[in-house]
């Protein structure tokens, strides 16, 4: 008796008992984030640095706002619970912002990261890098990197 | 449905009550109110230790390389360990669990028309692994190296690698009984926040909830989040320190200034959180003892709530020396300047309160006038801090240290003592003697000026904190400030006096004091309205709300108080 | 132990055990988030990181991620039945989910165990620290939820407390968010 009392009290603040879907619509909502996943899995492969960013990241975003609307209903949930978790997300990015200015750094007004650029990189692992093919990778992410890593560190050292 | 079946009419609280034993009552109940008295007691305990220590501190500092009265000599790792616990213990295992959890605990539940929390097995664990935590903290002591001497901030590197604090178990055990407390904090929190969301009375409709209630709330959810990023840092340091991971340590690319930010993301709105509650209860007090709504409902409320926010855009202002990016220095100042605002805003409706009310001096009302008159000190000598460029000079002298003591002092003690009088005879059903408790706040009161007003003058003239032996200092060390020093200490052997004035009356009016009925205040709060002590279950039926709990002196009746739950 | 009346009571109209879990989804956020986060700058602060980040398994991590994926849609097939009061489908649902919680950690476990026989622990350097630290965090999640889980299949295939069907879901669903964020972060973007 408790039993079926409480699962009506499940979805007694959903407007409509019946606004919850059908299986078949969960089952085409997650063939779409295979779909994404592959899709992003695949973006690596093609070599293009902003388009594998892109792929990944805009699709993880996807996926992550489907899971949120679909799955865990969010679409039909009250509205300050949105409201809650948009907050808790901007006060990540708030931390973000007031953090990344000191940590993400390689240089600064008065210092330089040179332990980071002279990290220490164990040998064996330097030489196998070379040879497993994760350089297309690798390759168009240090291209661009130590362009501006080198540049403010020539500067810092004049 | 459902639904109404549950709102319609809710007879008895107190449900299928049968007989406890004594363990299961004392030890291992679900019961609020229990809960809430557990945790007071532990909070009181822990306050008497966080006292000891500040006692062999100051005894130090006033008389350097003498041996303490009850504790021996004190080394420089001893002095580090002192103060580092010190001030960790007054935050997370006195001021924590007395204002929010003990007080949260008692007081939502009751205050808005409640049989108990929704979730009582979940309070009760929580207060477990907030009592382990407590443990845990205590063992750090007793462990080879002794306790953790890195500053409650616990900054990488010293507190990341045994070398440099050479504590080489210390450390982890306090950062381990800090994240369980925090995660005892997160249960009860999401405990207070969904019970004070859900469980009110019929009728009780948000602008009618208690403001006690209302601050605890908002102080949940800011701990909830703002407490996350160092929950990472924590996992970050104790990787740091048991397995050799360089997340704060720059020779491996990793950044001890990150771990500063984690810290600060969460130790700014925790003073906040601290500070919420406490002024909850001053706003309780200070209408009941003037029988007087309170001045602007919604302006307190969504001031508290503008502070709340603000709290967490100012924290690097804890770093302004620390090497952050000066732009951002810039950016804290200001953030930091303008919280000041909706506090003052605070104090100052508080003030509108009192005017013109028919004041009773009460001991609440004492502590509670006390609570405001000295955290305005705290708040405006905040704001010399605050300007970046004055802190250069201020940041890490005892300007600071007297600065934090005027606002935590009321915030952990005045408003526990505001709290504890206050409530004291609801929770016992007897009333505390109130010569006793007037002679204690005086003496409380007057000593802790006497304290913190020369660590001000102190510090204005560059006494570094965090040293533990002055006369290595011929320019601190001047016969001056040394006479300070012991002013101060004498000061606070004078206050540490007082206390037993307290504690004694406290456990004698728990058994012998006068016998109080359920409302000896003539407040109009909902827990006024149920016997005192509550039984079990609170409320023999459990009431609908018609008004606001501050209608007080109202024109159109004959009493000056109107309880929340009378239907005229 | 008898519920207290406060438990079945509703001013927001979100039932109080729904209420609660978001909650707790919004302190994991800003935990979570703080971990990445301070991943995320370090990351963009040491771009020499990349020769390390090259080595981790993107296709171990893609089938993790297709895991994931398929025992949320379990998760929220099983709410969907306990919904319908069908407790014993709900439950048989659940545990599928658990089998998928448990292919996740088995699939992590040779991960790692190949990885730490490659050298890269978690003190190589700070990339794998971080990456350790992230997915270890991600995985007690997991082992939590999956644990929780088992109770709640437990109660529901009795047609007990079908309630909480919904409510490990949606802990399920973020434990898979994170680790959809999780998965470009440590396996695609080097």
């Amino acid at each position: 008796m408790s039993s079926n009392v409480d699962a009506h009290a499940a979805h007694g603040s959903h407007a409509d008992p019946h606004a919850l879907h059908d299986d078949s619509h969960y089952i085409k909502v997650w063939g779409i984030l295979v779909v994404l996943f592959a899709i992003s899995f695949a973006g690596p492969f093609l070599g293009i640095r902003i388009i594998t960013l892109m792929t990944a990241f805009g699709i993880a975003v996807v996926k992550a706002y489907l899971v949120a609307k679909n799955f865990m209903h969010l679409d039909i949930e009250k509205k300050f619970v949105v409201q809650l978790l948009v907050v808790c997300l901007g006060l990540l990015f708030l931390f973000f912002l007031g953090v990344s200015p000191d940590v993400m750094k390689h240089w600064g007004w008065n210092w330089r990261n040179d332990s980071a650029k002279n990290a220490n990189i164990p040998e064996h692992i330097l030489h196998e890098g070379g040879a497993e093919g994760a350089p297309e990778g690798a390759a168009p992410a240090e291209g661009a990197a130590p362009a501006e890593g080198a540049a403010p560190a020539a500067e810092g050292a004049k | 449905m459902a639904e109404s079946h549950a709102h319609a009419h809710e007879p008895h609280g107190h449900a299928h009550h049968e007989p406890e034993g004594w363990f299961k009552h004392y030890f291992w109940s679900t019961d609020h109110k229990m809960i809430a008295k557990q945790y007071l007691l532990t909070g009181m305990l822990m306050g008497v230790v966080g006292a000891y220590f500040a006692y062999v501190f100051r005894m130090q500092l006033a008389f350097p390389g003498k041996p303490v009265p009850g504790y021996g000599m004190v080394t420089g790792a001893d002095y580090n360990a002192l103060i580092t616990n010190h001030g960790a213990v007054m935050i997370f295992w006195v001021a924590m669990p007395v204002l929010i959890a003990a007080f949260g605990n008692y007081l939502i539940p009751l205050m808005i028309g409640a049989d108990d929390m929704v979730f009582p097995r979940l309070n009760r664990l929580s207060y477990q692994i907030f009592l382990v935590s407590a443990i845990i903290l205590g063992a750090s002591f007793f462990v080879q190296g002794g306790a953790f001497g890195g500053a409650w901030t616990s900054y990488p590197p010293l507190s990341a690698k045994a070398e440099y604090n050479l504590t080489p178990l210390g450390p982890s055990l306090w950062l381990i009984a800090v994240a369980l407390e925090f995660v005892a904090f997160l249960l009860g929190g999401i405990n207070f926040v969904t019970t004070a969301m859900n469980a009110r009375a019929p009728g009780m409709k948000a602008f009618d909830i208690p403001m006690a209630v209302w601050m605890i709330v908002i102080a949940s959810i800011m701990f909830m989040a703002s407490v996350g990023p160092l929950v990472a840092g924590a996992v970050m340091l104790l990787f740091d320190q048991l397995i050799g991971t360089g997340f704060f340590d720059p020779d491996r690319g990793g950044d001890p200034v990150l771990w500063q930010h984690l810290f600060w993301f969460f130790g700014h709105p925790e003073v906040y959180v601290v500070l919420l509650p406490a002024m909850g209860f001053v706003a309780e007090i200070i209408t009941v003892f003037s029988r007087k709504k309170l001045f602007a409902y919604k302006t307190v409320l969504y001031t508290s709530i503008g502070t709340g926010v603000l709290s967490f855009f100012v924290w690097a202002h804890h770093q302004f020396i620390a090497g952050i990016d000066p732009r951002m220095a810039n950016v804290f100042s200001v953030t930091t300047v303008l919280i000041s605002i909706p506090i003052a805003e605070m104090c100052f409706v508080y003030i509108a309160t009192l005017y013109g009310g028919s004041i009773t001096f009460s001991v609440p009302m004492l502590w509670a006038l006390a609570f405001i008159g000295e955290f305005l000190v705290g708040g405006v000598t905040g704001i010399f801090l605050g300007a970046s460029g004055a802190d250069i000079y201020f940041h890490d002298t005892y300007f600071v240290v007297a600065h934090f003591h005027y606002t935590f002092f009321p915030i952990a003690i005045i408003g526990t003592f505001a709290g504890i009088t206050y409530w004291f005879p609801k929770m016992y059903g007897r009333h505390m003697n109130e010569l006793a408790n007037k002679v204690h706040f005086w003496i409380t009161t007057v000593a802790f000026n006497g304290i913190f007003i020369p660590l001000f003058i102190l510090g204005a003239s560059g006494d570094h904190r965090r040293i533990f032996d002055y006369s290595n200092f011929p320019e601190l060390a001047t016969p001056e400030m040394q006479a300070m020093r012991v002013f101060a200490t004498i000061s606070l052997l004078v206050l540490l006096a007082a206390q037993p004035i307290f504690l004694v009356n406290f456990f004698y009016s728990m058994f012998k004091g006068k016998q109080a009925g359920a409302n000896p205040w003539n407040a109009n709060t909902l827990e006024w309205q149920c016997p005192s002590p509550p039984p079990h279950g609170n409320f023999d039926v459990l009431p609908d709300v018609y008004r606001g709990p501050y209608e007080y002196s109202s024109p159109d009746r004959a009493d000056d108080f109107w309880p929340q739950n009378s239907p005229s | 132990m008898v519920k207290p009346i406060a438990t079945t009571r509703s001013a927001t109209g979100v039932p109080t055990g729904r209420l609660a879990v978001w909650w707790v989804i919004a302190s994991e956020i800003v935990i979570f988030g703080g971990l990445l986060a301070s991943y995320v700058m370090h990351r963009l602060g040491h771009p020499e990181w990349a020769t390390y980040a090259a080595h981790t398994n993107p296709w171990a991590g893609g089938l993790n991620t297709l895991v994931l994926l398929t025992s949320s849609l379990t998760a929220v097939l099983a709410h969907n039945a306990a919904e319908r009061g069908n407790g014993k489908r709900a439950a048989n649902l659940l545990m599928l989910t658990c089998v998928g919680a448990l292919t996740f950690l088995v699939v992590k476990s040779f991960e790692w165990y190949h990885e730490i026989s490659e050298g890269f622990t978690i003190t190589a350097n700070g990339f794998w620290s971080f990456y350790y630290c992230a997915a270890g965090l991600h995985g007690i999640h997991v082992i939590a939820g999956a644990i929780i889980m088992l109770f709640v299949a437990a109660d529901a295939r009795k047609n007990k407390e079908l309630q909480r069907v919904e409510l490990i879901g949606i802990y399920w669903h973020f434990v898979d968010l994170v680790w959809i964020f999780l998965f470009p972060l440590l396996y695609i973007a080097k």
